[in-house]
């Protein structure tokens, strides 16, 4: 056997083993979301006798009692409330934050640098400064008691339309950045305003950054607890998250089964976000250092 | 005066609902809360509100055993949970960062625990995983030489409940590893060529060649993760049913500020955790910044 030939085999085996390594170690990682998965289709009193993926029955029981929801409300309309919240907090965000990123990214304006540093500040800055006070404010504007839904998910949805998540200001800056100049300078030469500069040239071009916009606020806004244990009253407004949450406290020793198959349903949203625009996920991640 | 609006009124129209944002939604509460951290509110009985100084600050550190044990319990969470959070998506994105096929499922495989993480559904998961006749009991007890009822249940046991939410930190690595992975691929070739036709091994080559090209990735990475562990809430409240037990092994600082401002009313003196807070984040951050002049490399090219 020559050189080159055993440098292969060896080059071969040791790529095999690297596959194996990630495979086994990604097994391991997702034990728990499978073995979850697979339990939500088990009869509820073998759950937590059988540690093994493969069950040895299957039901749909567990969907069907868990469905029933919790105080009268089903999970059904759970699910609405969460895809309600989260296509308000999505509009919001879109739009406030594009319309600043642009004044940021691309125009010239008095006292720039001083809105900047503070835009930037404002990102790392922890939510606990502002809770209690907004707590106040919207408390005191009728929101935080309010058994109709649009009116409840405003403490949440209003800072939305006020571009409050920084971060997808700094996101969207970062991007319309990068975008070539010429194109502005040429329309601008063609006698294009600034405003007319914004929507026919930048946003389409900053479309990438804006479904990474949109599909983090949906997946963040979805998987939100804090916001939603404080301002969501009754259990008419509550999302997912805080029926998930009410369930749990409510019938922990006799239905896990039904919990399990909740918690399932939960996470199809962000599965199915998840997996038809995984490159904006890459990409939004790796160029801002996205959290979480 | 004329060019003074010709220049500013559109831009500060786009800029306009984030200027109304920061005033409305972010300064004015800062300010509040400030105050707010000075007096004895209780939203109970707002009429007897008193301005006490410092009195809230003097409290926490001196009679309050409570927010001292939430400290602990936090600064523990934070200290371990993020090295070790880092240390795996390093490894993993090295370990990837190969010319592998399906490296894409990989990455995508990898990330699915920080995508679902944070969620309700995750911590109730992790509530039956862990608990003393859960799943990962059952695999232990599986093992030979262990014997399941011997076994503690790591959720109700004071000594091991943070462990469990340690690991669920650990556990979604996946945005850290991205950027690890980006960051890998900035890193030019002819180092690793020229330190192996020099002879180095492959872990001499991780030391000093991918660990000094990457630390200004595991600076950001560093802070990020610093920043929003010390913020962690959603599981803690879920796994101990809100409180923070057993024994107050698992009450995060976000989890007892939450207890006292809104289970207790008592939102002055949550207003000034609020403050010890931000404090503790930022000079940590700065602690951070100042020592990165020593170990960051920012490569010699530019």
């Amino acid at each position: 056997m020559d050189v080159n030939t055993k440098r292969r085999i060896l080059g071969g085996v040791r790529l095999t083993l690297t596959h194996l390594v990630i495979i086994v170690i990604g097994l391991v990682m997702l034990y728990p979301v499978i073995w979850m998965i697979v339990s939500s289709f088990k009869p509820n009193n073998m759950i937590f006798s059988d540690t093994s993926l493969i069950p040895k029955a299957l039901t749909l029981d567990n969907y069907v009692t868990g469905w029933k929801g919790y105080a009268n409300v089903s999970f059904g309309q759970f699910f609405i409330n969460s895809i309600l919240l989260c296509v308000f907090a999505v509009v919001g965000n879109v739009f406030s934050c594009t319309l600043a990123a642009y004044a940021f990214g691309r125009l010239k304006f008095s006292l720039k640098w001083l809105w900047f540093a503070v835009m930037m500040l404002s990102v790392m800055l922890p939510a606990h400064v502002t809770t209690i006070p907004r707590y106040l404010l919207f408390n005191a504007f009728g929101w935080t008691s309010s058994k109709d839904v649009i009116v409840n998910y405003l403490p949440i949805v209003a800072p939305k339309f006020l571009a409050v998540d920084a971060f997808f200001v700094f996101l969207l800056v970062q991007f319309i950045r990068g975008l070539p100049k010429d194109l502005d300078e040429a329309a601008t030469i063609d006698g294009c305003s600034r405003t007319g500069i914004f929507f026919r040239i930048v946003l389409p071009l900053t479309t990438p950054a804006i479904v990474t916009t949109a599909l983090f606020t949906f997946i963040w806004t979805w998987d939100d607890f804090f916001n939603q244990l404080l301002y969501l009253s009754s259990p008419n407004t509550f999302t997912v998250s805080m029926g998930l949450r009410s369930f749990v406290d409510n019938s922990a020793s006799s239905n896990w089964g039904g919990v399990l198959a909740m918690s399932t349903l939960a996470m199809i949203p962000s599965f199915i976000l998840f997996f038809s625009l995984q490159k904006y996920f890459v990409r939004g991640i790796a160029t801002t250092g996205i959290k979480g | 005066m004329k060019s003074f609006l010709k220049k500013n009124s559109v831009p500060y129209l786009f800029l306009l609902p984030w200027l109304i944002g920061f005033f409305v939604m972010t300064l004015y509460p800062m300010a509040m809360s400030l105050y707010m951290s000075m007096t004895n509110y209780n939203i109970t009985r707002p009429n007897s509100t008193q301005f006490i100084g410092l009195g809230n600050y003097i409290q926490m550190f001196t009679s309050d055993p409570k927010f001292m044990k939430s400290l602990q319990v936090t600064f523990l969470y934070v200290f371990v949970s993020v090295p070790l959070k880092l240390i795996f998506a390093l490894l993993i994105a090295v370990l990837m960062n190969q010319k592998l096929r399906f490296v894409g499922v990989y990455r995508a495989i990898y990330y699915i625990p920080t995508l679902l993480g944070g969620s309700v559904s995750i911590a109730v998961l992790w509530r039956k995983l862990f608990s003393k006749d859960g799943v990962i009991n059952m695999l232990l007890g599986s093992l030979p030489g262990i014997n399941a009822s011997d076994l503690p249940g790591w959720i109700a046991n004071p000594k091991y409940a943070i462990w469990t939410l340690v690991i669920l930190t650990v556990w979604q690595f996946g945005s850290s590893m991205i950027i690890f992975l980006a960051g890998l691929k900035q890193i030019p070739q002819d180092y690793y060529e020229a330190a192996s036709i020099d002879g180095a091994s492959k872990v001499r080559q991780f030391f000093k060649i991918t660990v000094p090209s990457l630390t200004p990735v595991i600076l950001f990475n560093l802070i990020m993760q610093m920043i929003s562990a010390f913020q962690a809430f959603t599981q803690a409240y879920i796994i101990s049913g809100g409180k923070g037990g057993p024994v107050d092994s698992t009450l995060f600082y976000s989890l007892y500020l939450y207890n006292k401002g809104f289970y207790l009313s008592d939102m002055g003196y949550a207003s000034a955790m609020a403050w010890v807070l931000l404090l503790i984040i930022a000079v940590l951050t700065l602690i951070i910044f100042r020592s990165s002049g020593s170990w960051v490399s920012y490569g010699t090219g530019e």
